[in-house]
């Protein structure tokens, strides 16, 4: 295709519809692009060099890092913290995207389909502002929700004293993630469900279907796409998120270090920049695996 | 005012594909002249290569006889309503009209006064301040049309200018655009694929498919006599009948288990045809006639208005007749179907082409 | 019949109000506990007062952070759009060499590199080019995180824009500087606008690049500068926090009902950085 346009190309007028023509076009690209390149495929790059380094924040090899070829990744292996944050991703993934956001999310959709529109504006405001809301303040909100003095939690199942945050870590942040991005499943799933024919709800109506066969053998049928490029989004963003941090830094004891979290601290509380780099790799290989599929599978669907 | 000369014209596209492939056209001074033909025919494609919108890959555009091939658009002397009219939706009424004028810097005052003029050519009084989006369709598309006036351009290019509007008003706005062009005597372009229209608004039809032209001609002789089987299928609001058929002896063929009248001096005996008769020109009757003839039953008739399309199994083939209203027989009544031998188009059987096109008893070129 | 209708009825209230209360719950807290005269982690009833709000406003830091957070967002939300619908028409419009591979690189691009990925070799770059404690810093690495995914969703909104128009204004003899600033510019505007704020709003939010690259509290954003006086605790914060918190959250609201009142425009999903 590319090669076919070689001959027209250099005729008079422009082929494009203002004039513009190829030399400006990529003028016009060029600054973007020039962004970036320095603020984002630059670093996702030079993370593989440094991920073969024993590059330090501070000391001898802050100054005249040296390559280690892949001990970093060996290192990585046999690191139980590292299988720890593995483990506690993994869990936070499962818990709050794949069963928190898209159950919630699925089930908010589906019950607000048909109810009064004051009733369903007023759960989407909640939800939607759970979304907009800046992180720090969601977090900050939580923190004291889950206050083992006067928190809020406490106050409403009597149980004062109660340290969650610290007793209960990855629970708190299951739910603390449900609550957070639910709104986004529950819209993108409300605009699945319009694009349900209602002649097929209502044929299923007809012969008699519960609701639940009816979710089963019309609705789902129509929405599994979604379904699966909606969890591998949320996945993908709830693997990285950050927030964690914000609510219990990954403690106590590691016991709610996600490898987003478990990154920071090797990098910048530890000092070791070469082996964080290393999980950081791991970390960017993952989500391109997750990436090629889901636009491979948003491609099929279009 | 000027003409405009095309040229062994190509338009390829960078798929590979020829929209428009060795087009030769000539459109007369102050000409209304309709490029007519299906979806993805090129009609549209040859209209925008002469506004320069898309580059000429072969041949050569020449407007008021300079070569305009290689020149930007704007600087044809063309003024283009689109099909979507493009009314900048920013921009009031007043301003859309005069923009072609705000871009070559014309005074403000001057501005006013061309965009008040224009408006009051085209019924648009009061509407100046307007936004496109508060306007009606039919208003939409006089303030396209009066932006494309007011540019001043040597020739006007219409892009399927009616297909926007509703039926009712499809049908007024045509009178409208035929009577405007008669008034300025611009030479006007327009592309539609609504052979209806282009045969009640144009001078001159020419017939495009797959890029290539299939007839150019007057409305009446488009209709009349189609130049190949293509053109014959296109024009007319009742299909026209296409039928095998066999040279017999000179001045018949035989078709559908009867004979027409035909022109055959130009074809052997025994050749096989394919022979085309409009449902207009066929004469139904209920007795017996002398001379070649069809003999059938009456199957359905179908209420046009004031004439009914009659159709007529003559040995298993249907034949479609027009006859006035109330007129029409009723179902299983016996008919017999005649035609002067000049309505009896010959075309050849494989390419489609007329065989009698050395006779001219009908239409005479323009 | 009659009965099992009545029970799910009551049923389907039931969830839809224990699922409002879950999400609304958390967030009473934000509405009593500024004016609240003896503010604490709990929600109750406040005993009103605008005392809070006093002394918020003389804290050292509070308003100065939000100065912070206000350079370094408009600084992003005007690149990311200026330099978004710069490259978005050019895609949208001309047939650029290897288009269709750049685009498809963009769209890794935009959730491939996430912040948290990328913390470590932003942190040694930025370091390394002395941009550390530097607010345009900021503002240059949230720029570079969201342009892949504003060109998206602007290329989105220039394709839907029908080419007629500038082709009419191409005919009418406008040059390519008078189509793009007559025709384009005013056209895309309600994209343009719904890019500034989704940057805007996302800027504004970030927590991770400030709190990795901002060392000095009083060059801190907002974002930052809240899990300063978190860690810091004492009951001074307590009378501070609720209110920075709220105060920290209206513009953030303020834009999302703007744009979703004129526009319809529910937000992207984007990327959340």
């Amino acid at each position: 295709m590319t090669s076919a346009t070689a001959p027209a190309r250099d005729r008079a007028p422009a082929r494009d519809v203002a004039g513009l023509g190829v030399g400006r076009a990529l003028g016009f690209v060029a600054p973007a692009m020039l962004l970036i390149g320095a603020f984002l495929v630059f670093p996702a790059l030079w993370t593989i060099y440094i991920g073969i380094t024993n590059y330090r924040l501070t000391g001898v090899e802050a100054v005249s890092p040296s390559i280690v070829g892949l001990s970093n990744y060996t290192k990585a292996l046999n690191d139980a913290l590292f299988h720890n944050a593995l483990w506690l991703t993994l869990l936070f993934v499962l818990g709050s995207a794949i069963i928190g956001q898209n159950i919630l999310g699925f089930t908010l959709a589906w019950v607000l389909r048909r109810t009064r529109p004051v009733v369903r504006r007023t759960v989407e405001a909640f939800t939607l502002l759970a979304w907009i809301l800046p992180s720090t303040v969601v977090a900050y909100l939580w923190v004291a929700f889950f206050d083992r003095d006067g928190g809020t939690l406490n106050g409403i199942l009597g149980t004062p004293g109660t340290a969650w945050l610290i007793d209960y870590p990855m629970a708190c942040l299951v739910v603390f993630n449900t609550w957070r991005g639910t709104a986004f499943s529950m819209m993108l799933y409300s605009s699945a469900l319009q694009a349900v024919p209602p002649s097929q709800l209502e044929s299923a109506r007809m012969v008699g279907a519960s609701g639940w066969q009816t979710l089963r053998d019309i609705v789902f049928p129509h929405i599994r796409g979604h379904v699966l490029t909606n969890t591998l989004l949320i996945s993908l963003w709830t693997a990285n998120d950050f927030s964690p941090f914000l609510l219990t830094k990954g403690g106590p004891n590691h016991e709610s270090e996600t490898v987003p979290v478990y990154i920071y601290n090797v990098a910048l509380q530890g000092g070791e920049l070469g082996y964080s780099s290393a999980i950081s790799f791991l970390l960017l290989i993952a989500n391109l695996l997750v990436s090629l599929v889901y636009l491979r599978l948003l491609r099929r669907r279009s | 005012m000027a003409g405009i000369d095309i040229e062994g014209l190509a338009t390829v596209y960078p798929n590979g594909v020829r929209a428009v492939d060795g087009l030769d056209l000539h459109v007369a001074d102050g000409e209304f002249f309709a490029l007519l033909g299906p979806s993805g025919c090129g009609k549209t494609t040859l209209l925008r290569t002469i506004a320069g919108l898309e580059p000429a890959s072969e041949g050569t555009v020449r407007i008021d006889a300079t070569d305009v091939t290689r020149t930007e658009p704007g600087k044809r002397g063309v003024a283009m309503v689109f099909q979507d009219y493009a009314l900048f939706p920013h921009m009031s009424v007043s301003e859309n009209i005069t923009y072609p004028l705000k871009v070559r810097r014309v005074a403000a005052a001057t501005r006013a006064d061309v965009a008040s003029r224009t408006a009051g050519e085209l019924s648009l009084d009061g509407l100046l301040e307007r936004k496109p989006g508060q306007l009606s369709g039919g208003q939409q598309q006089r303030v396209a049309l009066a932006r494309a006036i007011a540019s001043e351009g040597k020739v006007l290019l219409l892009d399927e200018p009616l297909s926007n509007l509703d039926a009712r008003l499809r049908l007024e706005a045509r009178t409208f655009l035929k009577k405007l062009q008669r008034d300025l005597g611009i030479t006007t372009v327009f592309v539609t694929h609504d052979q209806a229209e282009a045969l009640a608004l144009a001078d001159r039809i020419a017939v495009m498919d797959s890029g290539k032209l299939r007839q150019l001609g007057s409305p009446r002789e488009v209709f009349a006599r189609p130049a190949n089987t293509f053109v014959a299928n296109f024009i007319g609001s009742t299909p026209m009948n296409l039928l095998p058929g066999k040279v017999t002896t000179d001045g018949a063929v035989t078709v559908a288990g009867g004979s027409l009248p035909a022109t055959t001096s130009s074809t052997p005996t025994d050749a096989e045809v394919t022979v085309g008769i409009r449902p207009e020109y066929l004469t139904l009757s209920t007795g017996d006639v002398a001379g070649p003839a069809l003999r059938g039953e009456v199957v359905v008739a179908e209420n046009l208005g004031t004439q009914s399309l009659v159709s007529v199994d003559c040995a298993g083939t249907l034949i479609g007749v027009t006859v006035p209203e109330e007129t029409e027989p009723s179902p299983g009544t016996p008919v017999v179907l005649t035609a002067p031998a000049s309505r009896v188009l010959l075309y050849t059987q494989d390419t489609g082409e007329l065989l009698t096109s050395t006779d001219r008893t009908v239409g005479a070129r323009s | 019949m009659r009965p099992a209708y009545v029970v799910r009825r009551i049923g389907f209230y039931v969830l839809i109000c224990a699922i409002t209360l879950f999400f609304a719950v958390p967030m009473l807290w934000i509405a009593s506990a500024p004016f609240d005269a003896s503010p604490g982690l709990g929600v109750h009833w406040p005993d009103w007062t605008l005392e809070n709000v006093r002394k918020t406003l003389d804290h050292p830091y509070a308003m100065h952070s939000m100065v912070n957070s206000l350079l370094i967002c408009v600084t992003t939300a005007v690149a990311v759009t200026a330099f978004a619908a710069l490259a978005s028409y050019a895609l949208s419009r001309v047939r650029i060499p290897g288009r269709d591979a750049l685009l498809y690189g963009l769209l890794l691009l935009s959730s491939v590199v996430t912040g948290t990925a990328a913390m470590v070799p932003i942190f040694v770059m930025m370091y390394q080019l002395g941009l550390i404690d530097s607010r345009f810093g900021v503002a240059l690495v949230m720029t570079g995180g969201l342009l892949p995914a504003a060109i998206f969703i602007l290329k989105d909104f220039v394709d839907a824009v029908p080419k007629s128009y500038e082709e009419s204004a191409r005919v009418f003899g406008a040059s390519t500087g008078q189509i793009l600033r007559d025709v384009v510019l005013p056209v895309a505007r309600p994209g343009l606008a719904t890019i500034m704020v989704w940057a805007f709003v996302n800027s504004w939010g970030n927590f991770l690049v400030p709190f990795l690259l901002i060392r000095s509290i009083e060059k801190q954003p907002g974002a930052v500068l809240m899990q300063t006086l978190t860690d810091e605790g004492g009951s001074v914060n307590l009378q501070v926090l609720p209110v920075f918190s709220l105060l920290f959250s209206i513009p953030v609201v303020v834009l999302y009902l703007l744009v979703n009142s004129r526009y319809g425009f529910r937000f992207h999903g984007g990327i959340k950085s």
